[in-house]
């Protein structure tokens, strides 16, 4: 099917970019990297958006560390943050997760900031962003916010970002001496969306453990955490058996997803302490 | 309309080496642009959701898909199609391969398989047969089965390694 979009406006400056969402009065959509978004207007799910293409704006993308964080710009492309070498250093869990994330050609296109805003369920990056204890930077015309991205993603598409807000950036901990980070997801095909996907991060104030493909939103499990941080994996499987209500579908049904959870976690922590390459 | 906010768009790019100025529709995806404006039929509209590949071309360097973004971003790109690529000699190697190989059967993949196997053979050296079915893995060829695709693009890295190393 063909897009049809209400109209088009590009925006020189994240100043700019909030002043159109504004004028847009509520149909303004946010385009960045449009791989989801162009893929959504092409089927017709979105209709007459009145689209404010960020994508040349030159400040929002790139990668710096300062501070004991390390600072993505929204419009980042996957393929940039699976390359970058500050990435590869301090937040490895991100640098493996592109490689999960659709095609090469997709990845050469799509932006990190898109794939936060627009919070599939299914997609990496939120789920690291909640493993990573990241957070996310907001702009809006009611100046500047940040939100932790445990308080970010809310329901199926769904985030903290107002109307008229725009994601500009993510802070992300460095990975502090001795941290591990390991992303485990199980998908048919290389390329496809997990039909589930666990986020293990271990730092010296404990194990982050962060799901996808699980509900409608990635979730952290606390309970599992907590197990895990007793050195009791079994207990960790079964609190996170009952920590997710995952969907069926065509792809899994809901008791195929909680045991490939559990299966998936066992793989994390055995990578984590080095049993498995 | 809400004032800003455009329904036709200027822009202005380069298309094969050429320059190209026109004004676009809003929501008009690149393969659109390039097959109804420009008379560029080699990069097919198949899917239109970024799932089969077929529309696959070369932007500022990067393989894209052309389905996924909209001809109003393409200003100031810099465009490549398998048309171009085949005029400036840039796959000839490659597309011989694809016909010694049987890589191609109705050809409706062809264009953007090319470009895609196009983008990593650039990167040197001889992937391995997992990293050449890796990165073909976003595009779908319903006749060959993939064996003689790869059989090609692998034949391909080799030959042009041993040309550098010669």
């Amino acid at each position: 099917m063909k897009a049809s979009a209400g109209g088009y406006a590009r925006a020189e400056s994240v100043g700019h970019a909030l002043e159109l969402l504004a004028a847009a009065e509520g149909q303004g959509r946010v385009l960045a990297g449009g791989q989801s978004l162009i893929a959504a207007m092409n089927m017709r799910l979105s209709v007459g958006d009145l689209l404010v293409d960020i994508s040349k704006i030159s400040d929002l993308s790139g990668v710096a560390v300062g501070d004991g964080a390390l600072r993505i710009g929204a419009l980042t492309r996957h393929a940039q943050v699976g390359s970058d070498p500050l990435v590869n250093v301090h937040t490895p869990l991100l640098r493996d997760a592109v490689s999960h994330i659709a095609h090469a050609a997709i990845r050469n296109r799509g932006t990190i900031g898109g794939a936060l805003a627009h919070a599939d369920p299914a997609a990496e990056f939120p789920a690291c962003a909640l493993a990573l204890g990241a957070i996310l930077h907001v702009d809006g015309a009611n100046g500047a916010r940040s939100v932790a991205a445990e308080d970010f993603f809310e329901d199926v598409f769904t985030t903290a970002l107002n109307e008229g807000e725009l994601l500009t950036s993510i802070t992300v901990p460095v990975a502090e001496n001795g941290e591990v980070q390991v992303l485990e997801e199980v998908a048919r095909r290389s390329g496809d969306y997990a039909l589930v996907g666990l986020c293990l991060v271990k730092r010296s104030a404990g194990h982050r453990i962060a799901l996808f493909s699980v509900g409608p939103k990635p979730i952290l499990a606390k309970g599992a955490m907590a197990a895990l941080d007793a050195g009791d994996l079994d207990a960790a499987v079964e609190s996170l058996s009952a920590e997710i209500d995952p969907p069926s579908d065509t792809q899994a049904s809901a008791a195929y997803r909680r045991h490939l959870a559990g299966v998936l976690l066992r793989r994390a922590v055995a990578r984590l302490k080095g049993d498995v390459a | 309309m809400t004032e800003p906010f455009r329904d036709k768009v200027d822009v202005s790019m380069t298309v094969n080496g050429e320059p190209v100025e026109a004004r676009v529709p809003a929501g008009q995806h690149m393969i659109d642009f390039l097959r109804l404006e420009l008379g560029l039929t080699g990069a097919h509209a198949s899917c239109e959701h970024g799932v089969c590949g077929a529309c696959t071309i070369r932007v500022d360097g990067d393989a894209v898909r052309g389905c996924l973004m909209l001809a109003a971003q393409a200003d100031g790109a810099e465009v490549w199609t398998v048309e171009g690529l085949t005029d400036t000699n840039t796959i000839d190697d490659l597309q011989d391969a694809f016909i010694a190989r049987n890589a191609l059967q109705c050809g409706f993949c062809t264009p953007g398989m090319l470009v895609a196997a196009e983008e990593l053979l650039s990167k040197g050296g001889v992937p391995s047969r997992a990293e050449i079915r890796e990165h073909l893995s976003g595009n779908y060829c319903r006749c060959t089965g993939y064996e003689a695709i790869i059989d090609a693009v692998e034949s391909v890295a080799q030959d042009r390694a041993g040309k550098v190393t010669a």
